[in-house]
């Protein structure tokens, strides 16, 4: 197995920000209907910034590692930041060259995906 | 059978991926090609190149020859006649052109349509729109425990019987001779998705009696873009064009136009010229081989890989190797099945992952997605070791 991949394995088994936020200011969902993927990702807001993140959500190891890496990257950063992000910082997170794997980017920009339809309450 | 010389057939056999040798086990999603086919195809484009059904000149009447006796290679594999047999792009427009042109007809408000729960989308989506548009009545047969079709009998009396002879998932075969059986009782047509069923078994339309048989060449060694719809002479007769233009008519006045004969009646267009060439060529090359051989021989890579791979994975669909056709769908306890896809790839096994176009089933069964092998006359045990060996490492990565 490639390096690379079996990092993505080892996050996914114990992914970093995964859990419920109860006082969220932004709550976004996205699902892949293709591979049975979903993912519910949730910001904290403070004075335009992102204080916190968090995301739950089932499925393959490539959305569970994007979910952590993205949003462990935009912690701190402006809200505007998040439309700045396109598919060459997710896979520059993740470690991954999925540019000549269309099915496995689109499990990886999922969240991201997920984040940009997103409405601050 | 001889399967390594049939595998020197087949050039993309030798294929390297991630430099190891493909181990190809995604045959239900499309099968590769032997070179007879290849060639064919490249040579109808080197020497007679012309359309068919119009030119009277010596490349035209070739290459009208070669497309007719392709049909006529593709009745006889199937035991209807010339007439019955129309050429369309795929599956799906088979099915799709027996619900514009039948059903759309024959069906109206109050009515009833069966399909299974099994089915593919092809078999699956152009009923559910037939319904909603004529206000009839969807029903959708169940699937039992070991992913056998339950409740056959409920489908009397429906005006179309659609479900598929084996399923793509399950692997199920379903007895398509009662299915037939229990439409006509009730009064009306049964149509049977054959995409997975003529690549791996003999088929008798006549035995079988089903009214519409659908299937594509490109799961059965022949190229994409050609498939076909076996349709009954009586019942084609009585049925409007799916599809108007050039070359299905015979008269074409300012006021109104006369229908070509049949099958040229639904073929609207210049066809896909070297896809029926190509897939009267495959039909050659599965009889040189024989269905009876390629069907036993599914039969033993199936129980072999079945008997590895029972303890190792929860496996969808019946565990006797006879009652399905060569595929099986799995999933490995708490993996993705993309996951398992990604990592066998790696070693270069090829199987699918996803949900495989039968989203209603994978809601039945309560499952997201699911992995699966699908095996061909080519393949050997020899791979179904190496998709052993890698779902025993996706285990252990993944622990």
């Amino acid at each position: 197995m490639s390096i690379e991949y079996e990092r993505i394995v080892h996050i996914w088994k114990n992914p970093p920000n995964r859990g419920e936020m109860k006082d969220a200011d932004l709550v976004a969902e996205g699902a892949n209907p293709i591979c049975g993927d979903k993912v519910r990702v949730f910001l904290k807001i403070k004075d335009g910034k992102i204080a916190d993140a968090s995301f739950t959500g089932e499925g393959c190891a490539i959305s569970i590692a994007s979910a952590s890496l993205l949003l462990d990257y935009l912690k701190g950063k402006k809200v505007e930041e998040i439309e700045n992000v396109g598919k060459e910082k997710v896979m520059e997170l993740l470690e991954l060259d999925l540019s000549r794997n269309p099915s496995r980017l689109k499990c990886a920009l999922l969240p991201l995906m997920a984040l940009k339809s997103g409405k601050i309450r | 059978m001889d399967v390594e010389k049939i595998r020197k057939d087949f050039p993309i056999l030798e294929r390297m991926v991630n430099g190891k040798k493909i181990a190809y086990l995604d045959n239900g999603a499309t099968s590769q090609k032997p070179r007879e086919v290849i060639d064919a195809i490249v040579r109808y484009y080197s020497e007679y190149n012309a359309n068919v059904h119009r030119g009277v000149h010596k490349l035209s009447e070739e290459s009208t020859v070669a497309y007719e006796d392709a049909r006529r290679k593709i009745a006889e594999f199937i035991n209807a006649s010339e007439e019955e047999i129309i050429f369309v792009k795929n599956a799906s427009e088979a099915l799709n052109l027996v619900m514009y042109s039948y059903g759309m007809a024959n069906v109206n408000a109050g009515d009833r349509v069966s399909i299974s729960i099994m089915e593919h989308h092809s078999n699956f989506v152009p009923w559910q729109v037939l319904a909603r548009r004529k206000r009839a009545k969807l029903e959708i047969l169940d699937v039992g425990k070991e992913g056998e079709l339950v409740g056959l009998e409920k489908a009397s009396g429906s005006k179309i019987v659609s479900i598929s002879h084996a399923s793509n998932v399950l692997g199920t075969i379903n007895d398509a001779e009662k299915i037939c059986r229990v439409a006509h009782e009730g009064g009306g047509v049964a149509v049977i998705d054959a995409s997975q069923s003529v690549p791996h078994m003999p088929i008798d339309v006549k035995k079988m009696d089903c009214d519409f048989l659908a299937f594509t060449g490109h799961k059965m060694l022949g190229p994409t873009g050609i498939g076909v719809l076996y349709g009954k002479k009586e019942l084609l007769e009585k049925m409007e064009p799916f599809l108007y233009g050039g070359d299905m008519i015979i008269e074409v006045k300012k006021e109104s136009s006369k229908w070509n004969a049949l099958p040229y009646k639904f073929e609207a267009g210049t066809p896909n010229i070297e896809g029926a060439i190509g897939l009267g060529v495959a039909v050659d090359y599965l009889n040189k081989v024989g269905m009876e051989e390629i069907r036993k021989h599914e039969i033993e890579l199936l129980s072999y890989a079945i008997g590895k791979l029972k303890d190792e994975v929860t496996i969808y669909g019946p565990l006797d190797a006879r009652k399905r056709t060569g595929l099986i769908t799995f999933n490995v306890a708490g993996v993705h099945a993309h996951d398992v896809a990604t990592i066998l790839d790696e070693d270069g096994v090829e199987i699918r992952s996803g949900h495989h176009c039968a989203q209603p089933l994978h809601d039945r069964l309560g499952l997201e997605s699911s992995a699966r092998a699908s095996f061909y006359l080519y393949n050997t045990k020899g791979e179904v070791d190496r998709l052993v060996d890698g779902i025993k490492k996706v285990k252990r990565v993944f622990a």
